[in-house]
């Protein structure tokens, strides 16, 4: 089956991402098709490079990371609710006169379009949130 | 692209206080703009994002609130409100700033299992 998975909560704070991660992952080792994880509202922080969570908790940015690298998995962030929540990567930096950029890797940054393309695509939309 | 699917934002959220109606609603504009079959349904403290004449001034926050009013010219004409939820609030569609089409929770609830999508927030 071809799942287009939304998450809509930051990391820590709330279980989505955790929910969502679990949910994506066993997708994967089952043989089904993840076509895009979107991150949307504060679900936007989990694709910050900068988290540093303690040693004894899980890292929930690099288990998304690792995850999207062992299966060439689509991490994609709103490009308007991660620019509002200061989540950019070195384009989005440059275009507006900053020096920093604080994208996660094997995350990428684009519109809303992406989301919706994604769910006409998908035999099923699973969101995680409130 | 020509696959035309029908897509449901839930938005149950107040209008402020968080900004979960805002971004639904940008998310409904851009769900529209690829010519899908949209519907908009607004439940629990969620139907207040339609109240009319709301002014956003004295907490300083951008009032997003006036584009529901435009949503016809997105082709957005399914606005579903629960009855449940308005009365609970003392709210009636005058209140209201868009034509809504109220509906009771069980209807609601056969209207949402119809979609292909439901995104929420």
């Amino acid at each position: 089956m071809k799942f287009t998975v939304l998450v809509n909560e930051g990391p820590y704070t709330h279980q989505a991402s955790d929910t969502a991660f679990h949910f994506t992952k066993a997708a994967l080792e089952k043989g089904h098709h993840v076509l895009r994880v979107f991150f949307y509202h504060d679900g936007v922080l989990n694709a910050t490079a900068l988290s540093v969570p303690p040693r004894d908790d899980r890292d929930v940015v690099k288990r998304w990371s690792t995850l999207a690298q062992q299966y060439q998995l689509d991490l994609v962030a709103c490009i308007a609710a991660a620019e509002r929540r200061g989540i950019l990567d070195s384009e989005d930096a440059k275009r507006h006169g900053l020096e920093m950029d604080n994208l996660a890797p094997r995350f990428r940054i684009s519109g809303l379009g992406q989301l919706v393309e994604a769910a006409i695509q998908a035999d099923r939309v699973v969101v995680f949130g409130d | 692209m020509a696959t035309k699917k029908k897509i449901m934002i839930v938005n149950r959220k107040a209008p402020h206080g968080t900004i979960y109606a805002f971004e639904s609603l940008e998310m409904a504009l851009i769900t529209a703009a690829f010519d899908q079959d949209v519907t908009l349904a607004f439940l629990d403290d969620g139907v207040y994002q339609l109240v009319k004449n709301q002014d956003t001034r004295p907490i300083e926050t951008k009032n997003f609130t006036r584009a529901y009013r435009a949503l016809p010219d997105y082709e957005i004409e399914k606005i579903y409100v629960e009855r449940e939820s308005l009365n609970a609030r003392g709210l009636t569609p005058a209140d209201l700033a868009v034509a809504v089409e109220v509906l009771d929770a069980d209807t609601l609830a056969q209207r949402i299992m119809q979609q292909d999508v439901v995104f929420s927030a």
